[in-house]
């Protein structure tokens, strides 16, 4: 009997697959959004959203590696090009850009003005790590300026840059508007072509999100954060 | 004695938990062209980086956990094993967690950082120093329960024979108890350098990633997985091979801790 009972309990759990869950990979920089926008979703929907946030190259890693995923959301178009080559996903879309701003700690104490200060070798500069896309931003920016940024860091995606900054650990840090939060300050850049982040639904369970995340009401968040539009 | 029957399936499965991992990559890796992808400037610069400050940290560990190891091995006092607990925490806790706490201790706006920077201009994250700190952060449990369990092992008679020829308690420590659990202090030293040299997560989080500067092994490994994977699974084999070689010269000794 109690024999009975376990194996059921196990056989529930194995068959726990057919429980609505969408899984959803997402560039770093939109932990934020994509955390409202899941916790809305599931509110109307009634369908959980596991949500694995990461750098986009990490996540595309993953993903060609066979992790199982419905949606990807990558900060850029290479590393979805990626997943689209590989076969993971037929199809994507533009659904935001974003653009790089200098932040600084509160109070700005290494008196950075602009990205020529960057070069400055008594200031503890970070970006993101190359093939990152808020790095390959940060790296085509300062190549477009002409600026020899002496930098201290690469982080592996900006969350973790962020809070190196907020610590005020980093002077500044090249990282997306959208990251700034309340906390730190920022320091305009000179205009460059913004990043165009990519959405896609690997699986048929992924759709749903993809267009909740496409409605009305998603654009309105990406909006209120700042995002630019696709 | 035979072993119960019962007992192979779980074990066999237990193997093949930790050994398809270590075989897949070893089949993945381009043993053709590990020469080329070991000799590039990144695997150079990052090798560089990790036999210096993994060296240092088994050193740092050594000279400060050799006396902790006897002090926690022979001394009785109240909020000894609360001690021992704490200076094994960083054994367990999750190293990206370590590194927060040592920046919140050791950053240029840590509780003792910040009055080092302003002092002396010091900065310890970004910087080698702040990787060797971050290693022997981790490393230091390593070498001090190996050496205290080794020192606990000792018939603590041959320290009270020693004091009466005459022998003062420096005396003895030095001339009859270090020599005699020599082969813990190696097995120490050396766990805590391996320890060391796999360092990822207290490392990145304290001291960041440059190349050259704070990427050591794990770290470019990490970064190269994104970019350039045959020569993240060379530098992988390097650490898979350093490990087992340490491994398997220490044998039980670990355990037994003589």
């Amino acid at each position: 009997m109690k024999r009975a009972a376990i194996l059921m309990l196990v056989m529930t759990a194995c068959a726990g697959q057919s429980d609505p869950v969408i899984r959803v990979s997402a560039a770093a920089s939109l932990t934020g959004v994509f955390t409202q926008m899941a916790s809305e979703y599931t509110t109307t929907t009634g369908i959980e959203v596991d949500l694995n946030f990461a750098g986009s190259s990490a996540l595309r890693e993953q993903i060609l590696e066979g992790a199982p995923v419905d949606v990807y959301a990558s900060a850029d178009e290479s590393n979805m090009q990626r997943v689209v080559d590989a076969g993971a996903a037929t199809t994507a879309q533009v659904f935001a850009t974003n653009s790089l701003v200098i932040a600084v700690p509160a109070g700005n104490p290494g008196n950075v003005t602009g990205l020529a200060d960057l070069e400055r070798p008594d200031l503890l500069v970070g970006v993101c790590a190359d093939g990152v896309p808020c790095g390959d931003l940060a790296r085509a920016l300062l190549e477009a300026a002409g600026v020899q940024a002496s930098v201290d860091t690469n982080e592996p995606d900006v969350r973790a840059l962020v809070t190196k900054i907020e610590t005020g650990e980093l002077d500044a840090g090249l990282v997306y508007r959208t990251d700034l939060g309340d906390s730190l300050e920022s320091i305009a850049v000179p205009a460059h072509p913004p990043t165009r982040y990519m959405l896609a639904s690997l699986t048929d369970a992924g759709g749903d999100f993809v267009a909740w995340v496409r409605s009305e009401r998603g654009s309105e968040i990406l909006r209120a954060a700042g995002f630019g539009a696709p | 004695m035979r072993h119960p029957r019962a007992l192979w399936l779980p074990a066999v499965l237990g193997l093949a938990l930790v050994g398809i991992p270590v075989v897949s990559l070893l089949v993945r890796t381009p043993w053709s062209r590990l020469g080329d992808l070991l000799g590039s400037d990144i695997a150079v610069q990052a090798l560089g980086l990790s036999a210096l400050t993994s060296l240092a940290a088994a050193a740092a560990a050594f000279v400060l956990g050799v006396p902790l190891a006897a002090i926690l091995a022979r001394s009785r006092f109240r909020g000894r094993s609360v001690l021992r607990a704490l200076i094994t925490l960083p054994m367990v806790l999750p190293p990206v967690v370590g590194g927060a706490a040592l920046l919140y201790a050791f950053g240029r706006r840590g509780t003792v950082g910040e009055p080092i920077y302003e002092a002396t201009g010091l900065v310890l994250p970004f910087s080698p120093w702040g990787v060797i700190l971050a290693n022997t952060f981790v490393a230091l449990p390593f070498l001090v329960v190996t050496v205290e369990a080794g020192i606990r092992n000792l018939d603590s008679r041959y320290e009270s024979a020693a004091a009466t020829l005459g022998a003062g308690p420096w005396t003895a420590f030095r001339r009859v108890t270090l020599p005699m659990v020599t082969p813990a202090l190696l097995a120490g030293t050396v766990l805590a350098w391996a320890r060391a040299l796999g360092e990822f997560g207290a490392t990145v989080t304290f001291a960041g990633n440059l190349a050259g500067r704070t990427q050591t092994l794990p770290l470019a490994v990490f970064v190269a997985l994104e970019q350039d994977r045959d020569a993240a699974l060379a530098l992988s084999v390097v650490l898979v091979a350093v490990s087992l070689v340490v491994l398997v010269a220490l044998r039980d000794r670990w355990w037994t801790g003589r």
